[in-house]
């Protein structure tokens, strides 16, 4: 169980708890940074994973674009769930 | 009610999935297919990188289907929200360290985007990624500044320009070669800059394509904002 | 194993958004991580061990040494059609908001314009 084995565990338990945190809150705003944060975990990932073509595209286009897309679209209508 | 039944599903649904999952060993060999691509990718096509030469040259018809999808999306959000009365926008100016900054880092970030795509074939990159760093670099300058404009139809003159020379360089392997997309230029030594055949030509144009829709679509919809 | 058990997972999380939730931006928030989920699944299939990243840097590599490259330039097209996806579904709920003044699905019964 070398060092890289437990720096991908820990990288999978911020993932998941991200996500959760995305889906199970009321202000839509910290729920968009929730998505983000999975996408930038998810860029290192990949890099780990020896491809570095795809943590480039996830890192330019699943950061700042769509983030900045959901953010235009909530203040563009409601910002709390109900 | 609901709630129950959607976790009682997906709960069925991980179960069995991961039950399959865990018969494929991790880590093992290679498909053959990736065996071939790996293996011939500098012979025949003169490109270091291999997911370039399979993106362009070997899959080159999906890439075209690709750049169409990406146009449509575009053009359809501006369709859906367009508004014949839409003036200026109506965001504030930011403060004096954001605006000073903004105006130096700009230039460069595009140079990075640039760079990015000229050389596709050489190192990981290539022209979704080049054009998604410039339309990022554009939307810096559109937060900072309230009167920043774009010129709407030397952009739209750029896009459509972009789009016609991958389409007139397929047309011309199917006339000087065999087939559609075919490399007809000399491959040249692999590791320069000029080498490849049409690999570099076909990305320069994929790049200037995606940073001009990318920038439409920000401004269709930071146009929206009363 | 392990990038297998995370992949499904956020798979799940985002499926159980897409099915229960009752705010449309937050069903377009789920349909983006099952999109995540189904990129990592992709890339973790194509992974040999000890291998590098496929190119050809340095005069002394030979093909065995190397991870496979076709999921990767599959997953290059799929990340820039799940953003164009995004796009477009959120330009409609813009203009659904302008309609019916509303975000809650139950709401929004009528089909007639």
């Amino acid at each position: 169980m070398n060092w890289l084995m437990i720096v991908v565990v820990i990288l999978s338990i911020v993932l998941i708890i991200a996500a959760v945190f995305a889906v199970y809150q009321k202000d839509l705003l910290l729920a968009v940074i929730g998505t983000s944060a999975v996408s930038v975990v998810l860029s290192v990932l990949f890099y780990i994973l020896q491809a570095p073509d795809v943590a480039l595209t996830e890192a330019a286009i699943g950061v700042a674009l769509t983030t900045i897309i959901f953010v235009i679209t909530i203040k563009k209508t409601r910002r709390f769930e109900e | 009610m609901r709630k129950v039944i959607a976790i009682l599903l997906l709960f069925i649904i991980g179960y069995y999935s991961l039950d399959v999952l865990f018969k494929i060993p991790f880590g093992e060999n290679a498909t053959g297919v990736g065996k071939h691509y790996l293996e011939s990718t500098v012979k025949e096509t003169g490109a270091v990188n291999s997911v370039t030469a399979i993106v362009v040259s070997y899959r080159g018809f999906d890439t075209l289907g690709e750049v169409t999808v990406l146009f449509l999306a575009a053009t359809g959000l501006g369709a859906i929200l367009y508004d014949k009365k839409a003036k200026k926008r109506a965001l504030q100016n930011a403060s004096l360290i954001v605006k000073t900054s903004s105006k130096i880092i700009y230039p460069l970030i595009a140079l990075l985007g640039a760079y990015v795509f000229v050389h596709g074939h050489l190192t990981p990159g290539g022209g979704f990624q080049g054009g998604a760093i410039i339309a990022t670099g554009v939307l810096l300058m559109f937060i900072s500044y309230r009167s920043f404009e774009t010129n709407h139809k030397a952009l739209s003159i750029i896009e459509s320009l972009a789009g016609m020379t991958f389409v007139t360089i397929g047309f011309a392997g199917l006339i000087y070669g065999t087939s559609f997309l075919q490399n007809i230029l000399p491959l040249g030594i692999p590791g320069e800059l000029f080498s490849a055949g049409i690999i570099p030509l076909i990305y320069v144009a994929v790049g200037f394509k995606v940073g001009a829709e990318l920038t439409t679509l920000l401004d269709n919809l930071l146009k929206t904002i009363k | 194993m392990i990038y297998y058990a995370t992949s499904i997972l956020l798979i799940l999380i985002g499926m159980y958004a897409v099915l229960v939730k009752k705010n449309l931006i937050k069903i377009v928030i789920g349909l983006s991580i099952v999109d995540n989920g189904i990129h990592l699944l992709l890339i973790a299939i194509g992974y040999v061990k000890d291998g590098t990243a496929p190119i050809f840097s340095k005069p002394g590599l030979t093909a065995n040494q190397m991870v496979d490259p076709v999921p990767q330039a599959l997953v290059l097209t799929a990340i820039v059609i799940g953003l164009a996806v995004t796009a477009v579904a959120l330009s409609l709920i813009i203009r659904l908001y302008d309609h019916h003044k509303t975000l809650n699905i139950n709401k929004i019964r009528k089909l007639k314009w």
